[in-house]
């Protein structure tokens, strides 16, 4: 096979416009090492914003531009190219892409706020050890370790490719081009230095089991298909001889890494505690954009491998969905720390997008896509608040500091009330708009799981409001945390992302439309 | 759905929802104003109203539905904005248009920094913003008014459970000591139960096949029995709930308690009624047989709770639990007028939610009266309170001979009415449930006589009377109540065809006279 194939070389044709967001993020994030390397201190962090927004900017626009593009790249050339058509730049791709990027601004947006906090939420020198004299001198300054925006540059470029991936190889190092700058990323707080390189230490050690087990699924579905092309496996499953335990197996070792990035129960460990530990912009950045790249990424994988075949996986989606929503809303309960209870709500709500898993249709996919774009704007915002309500030790994210918070700021206790009514799903709000579309879609083929969905999130209601009775109903503690008054960049993103949940709330046709007619490429 | 672009009750809607967002917008120094304000939206919106209620046409040929107007929201779910009102509708838009000015005023200084707060609630004192609590009640108006009106399933939806989110703020924000479980423990229950109608509200969607949200396209297409009652079932507990019905009524003591005697008022008064409304609305039209199949079930619940409600009322010590229990009493009126099935029935049940909203409505707002003069919920710090403020002890007891349905009074004809109407198909059930009636008088006359009269309790001496402004939050209401129990004809003749046209849905006829005693009464 390689000496033929050596014969006739020739080069693959590539679509480079269909990858042009890809390459534009990447760009972005070479030429933010580069800024490293020969910008002066003062300027780099400007400079690093400048470039990042910009990058990401582009990269957004030329999504728009693309749009109704569908095409398979690189083009099939020779009979046996391995890597013809490993990238699907179609509907479902983009619009996840769009959102991606549209969240990954915001969440720049975030990290670059320098107003609440000495130089900003991102450590001085994360090489430093944690309390030593080098650590203390720098904390105090405006320094920043300004590697953050490459290292989110280069995370963003491999969520961009993860949902386009028709190919489990190439999915596979997208999964590791995205996580790699995460479990930099998650070490890099400013205040609680140990806290967060412990939670970077965690996710990276997990992650790299999830990655491995990714990896052997990948092997064993190769076993069985004798290839790693989404397409070629679901014809094998058509007409393969080989031994269904290879399929199954496979199927069920894929998911596990896939789950886990999506942080879905059982694989849900580290989440809590990575949120906590990260620095919030961070948190807010993994919550959404990962959740969206990962979910674009099961979407692919069931729609254009598994779909139609005659074996049942359905129950597994059941019974993970059930976990995760099991887990999210009563674990969330005991929780008292916001932070920890975002990341319990994104358990929970990955649970309730699972239930539009369960379904393969037009409607379905399109539900899901609708749901964690719904979502990540609405989490963003959340974890954004977070980061203004502060005490002398940075953050004040515990539930008893947060009481009272309303008649300091009414504005901050408003947005965070209008973002907790969303994530319960009440009417009116982005939340419940999500949940209506995939309950919707579940409702005729699992009618059941929409109802234990809707008991669950119940049940997560009560967690969303206990932090609502904080704000409004209760009293001050003595020393009361302030509330800073955030930059423009920070307003810029809270703005946007209270504005899209009460938008898509009230007027959700013109993205349930586009959801829709992007979804349709997933659909033969 | 019909075409129509009537916009009479969006225009309706708008004025409190503006009104709303206006008076969030003032600052908290403009408490006067927003006072002012709010009083004179509300009047508008009761004037707006009365003007379309006297253009509902009651003539025999006239549509069930009125005043139609739909405008396409998400096309994608096939969602529209609908209005429409029958008669049902109609006359609980006008309890509500009436109760909110009333409530206004009753709540004018109740949350003055000063003085006249209801209760002394938490020790550091905290400031209360009147202006808030103004804004919420337009708010709340607004989804109130909504939810009745609403003829697109989802719409009501939404108009079902956004209406939580101000009702929480009042009771949370601006009620006792116990406020905030109360208000988690309501808005839990009532989402629990929005929540499991909204996946019957899906599967109606799904099941049927009929791509529209709208209820008149709806009515008489989910023929398959199975799914009729799993559907039923979803939209019967959210309405249960709601109402409240026995078993699941825990929520409306704590709530009806730790609300300002405003909202509680709002609160028993109107979003009760949306429960009961949503079983003629919803339940019975659209599920027809699973109603039938559900009746006796809901029949035994209601008599179970007019009698067990009564008797926790009267071992009430403190004031506003026990107005609470009087209410799960006389919903369980409400839904054994409801389910009987029969004209005089079902009238009497609509016209008793009317009535009940104004008498329940009027005995909040003079316990609220009361308890903003002594501080106190608790019966036992009461005592010959007639002797000094001779004024409240008249209107106490006014309001509180409505709550027992004293004939003359409105609240009367209907009790009547829903009794007459079980007893012609359930006999057993209108004998139990006409023994609550002499409850109601024990629980009524035994709360007078332990507030007012006896032994002037040295706390009540320093008492003032009641002003012009106070009475004049409550005479409408009482005035309201000997007219219509004099002469309720023009409400009923609102009422009548639309309850004639859900028997119909129901395909239920009244049990014809000579076929005598019909035991059981399964025909």
């Amino acid at each position: 096979m390689l000496a033929d194939s050596a014969q006739t070389i020739s080069t693959p044709s590539i679509a480079y416009h269909a990858l042009l967001p890809i390459f534009i993020v990447l760009g972005a994030a070479l030429l933010g090492v580069l800024v490293e390397a020969v910008v002066p201190r003062p300027q780099r962090f400007n400079t690093q914003v400048f470039v990042t927004l910009a990058g990401l900017i582009a990269a957004l626009v030329t999504v728009a531009v693309l749009h109704g593009t569908h095409v398979a790249t690189p083009s099939p050339v020779g009979t046996d190219s391995p890597f013809a058509g490993s990238l699907a730049i179609d509907g479902t791709g983009l619009f996840l892409q769009g959102t991606i990027l549209a969240l990954a601004i915001m969440a720049a947006l975030l990290i670059a706020e320098r107003s609440v906090d000495v130089g900003s939420a991102i450590v001085a020198s994360a090489a430093s050890v944690v309390g030593s004299p080098t650590d203390r001198e720098h904390s105090r300054t405006q320094r920043v370790q300004t590697e953050v925006f490459p290292l989110m540059l280069f995370a963003v470029s491999g969520m961009l490719v993860f949902p386009v991936s028709n190919n489990l190889l190439l999915m596979f190092v997208a999964l590791e081009v995205l996580s790699l700058p995460l479990y930099l990323m998650a070490g890099l707080a400013r205040r609680r230095r140990l806290l967060s390189q412990e939670a970077a230490l965690k996710y990276f050690l997990l992650g790299a089991f999830a990655s491995a087990f990714f990896l052997y699924g990948l092997a064993l579905l190769y076993g069985y298909a004798n290839s790693v092309d989404l397409s070629a496996i679901f014809t094998a499953t058509k007409t393969s001889t080989k031994s269904d335990l290879l399929l199954y197996l496979g199927l069920a070792l894929l998911l596990v890494g896939l789950l886990f990035k999506a942080s879905i129960a059982p694989f849900h460990a580290w989440t809590p505690d990575v949120y906590q530990g990260a620095p919030t912009p961070v948190s807010a950045f993994m919550a959404s954009c990962t959740k969206v790249a990962s979910f674009g990424a099961i979407l692919r994988v069931l729609y254009v491998a598994f779909a139609g075949t005659n074996w049942n996986w359905r129950p597994i989606i059941w019974a993970v969905a059930i976990a995760s929503m099991v887990v999210g809303a009563i674990f969330g309960l005991t929780q008292t720390d916001i932070k920890r209870i975002l990341a319990y709500s994104s358990i929970a709500h990955a649970g309730f997008i699972l239930v539009g898993l369960v379904v393969i249709s037009q409607d379905a996919s399109a539900s899901v896509m609708f749901y964690v774009l719904t979502y990540g704007f609405t989490t963003l915002a959340a974890f954004g608040l977070l980061t203004l309500v502060r005490d002398a030790d940075g953050e004040a994210t515990h539930l008893s500091q947060w009481s009272g918070i309303a008649r300091k700021s009414p504005m901050v206790a408003g947005l965070m009330t209008l973002l907790l009514l969303s994530m319960a799903g009440i009417p009116l709000t982005a939340g419940f708009t999500g949940k209506f579309f995939v309950f919707k879609a579940a409702w005729h083929s699992a009618g059941p799981l929409v109802v234990m969905a809707l008991l669950f999130s119940a049940v997560a209601a009560f967690y969303y409001l206990r932090i609502v009775v904080m704000m409004y109903f209760a009293d001050p503690p003595e020393n009361a945390p302030t509330v800073a008054i955030p930059g423009w960049t920070s307003s810029v993103a809270l703005t946007v992302g209270a504005v899209v949940t009460v938008l898509l709330g009230v007027f959700p046709q013109p993205i349930i439309d586009l959801a829709t007619k992007a979804a349709g490429s997933l659909i033969g | 759905m019909s075409n129509a672009h009537n916009v009479a009750l969006p225009i309706l809607l708008a004025i409190p929802l503006v009104g709303s967002l206006v008076v969030f917008a003032l600052r908290e120094a403009q408490a006067k104003l927003a006072k002012q304000l709010t009083l004179l939206i509300s009047l508008i919106v009761l004037v707006y109203t009365a003007v379309v209620g006297f253009s509902f046409d009651t003539s025999a040929h006239a549509d069930r539905f009125q005043f139609m107007g739909s405008w396409t929201w998400i096309k994608a779910f096939g969602v529209h904005l609908a209005f429409g009102v029958d008669g049902i509708a109609m006359v609980l838009v006008g309890l509500s248009v009436v109760l909110v000015p009333t409530v206004i005023l009753a709540s004018w200084n109740s949350f003055d920094s000063k003085s006249g707060a209801e209760e002394e609630t938490s020790p550091s004192g905290r400031q209360r913003s009147t202006k808030n609590f103004m804004g919420l009640i337009l708010l709340l108006e607004f989804f109130m008014i909504g939810v009745f009106v609403a003829m697109d399933v989802f719409l009501f939806y939404v108009f079902f459970e956004a209406m939580l989110v101000p009702m929480y703020f009042i009771i949370g924000s601006f009620g006792g000591p116990r406020r905030q479980y109360a208000a988690v423990k309501f808005f839990l229950y009532s989402l629990v139960g929005g929540l499991v109608m909204l996946a019957s509200v899906i599967g109606l969607y799904v099941s049927t096949g009929s791509r529209t949200f709208a209820i008149t396209d709806l009515i008489g297409q989910v023929p398959d029995n199975a799914t009729q009652k799993w559907l039923f079932i979803g939209f019967f507990i959210a309405f249960a709930i709601k109402a409240p019905l026995v078993p699941v009524h825990t929520w409306l003591p704590d709530a009806g308690a730790e609300a300002p005697a405003g909202g509680a008022a709002l609160l028993v008064g109107v979003l009760d009624k949306v429960g009961t409304f949503g079983f003629l609305r919803y339940c019975l039209p659209l599920f027809p047989d699973a109603s039938r199949w559900a009746a006796p079930l809901v029949l035994i619940l209601s008599v179970i709770g007019v009698l067990y409600a009564a008797f926790l009322a009267i071992g009430q010590r403190d004031m506003k639990r026990l107005v609470s229990y009087t209410s799960v009493a006389h919903f369980g009126f409400i839904g054994l007028g409801i389910f009987a099935f029969t004209t005089q029935g079902n009238s009497g049940a609509v016209l008793y939610m009317v009535n009940h909203g104004l008498s329940t409505g009027a005995v909040f707002i003079v316990v609220g009266l009361l308890i903003a003069r002594g501080k106190s919920r608790n019966v036992a710090d009461y005592g010959g309170a007639a002797k000094v403020t001779p004024l409240l002890a008249g209107l106490f007891l006014f309001a509180g001979l409505s709550a027992l349905a004293l004939p003359g009074l409105s609240t009367f004809v209907s009790e009547f009415l829903v009794l007459v109407g079980t007893f012609t198909r359930y006999k057993a059930l209108a004998i139990f449930a006409a023994t609550g009636i002499v409850l109601a008088a024990i629980y009524v006359l035994y709360l007078y006589q332990r507030v007012f009269q006896g032994t002037v309790n040295e706390k009540v001496t320093k008492f003032r009377d009641l002003n012009v402004r106070e009475v004049f939050a409550v005479a409408p209401l009482l005035a309201l109540i000997v007219f219509l129990g004099i002469y309720p004809k023009p409400v009923l003749n609102v009422i009548n065809p639309a309850v004639k046209a859900t028997l119909s849905d129901v395909h239920k006829t009244d049990p014809a006279p000579e076929l005598g005693p019909v035991a059981g009464g399964q025909r």
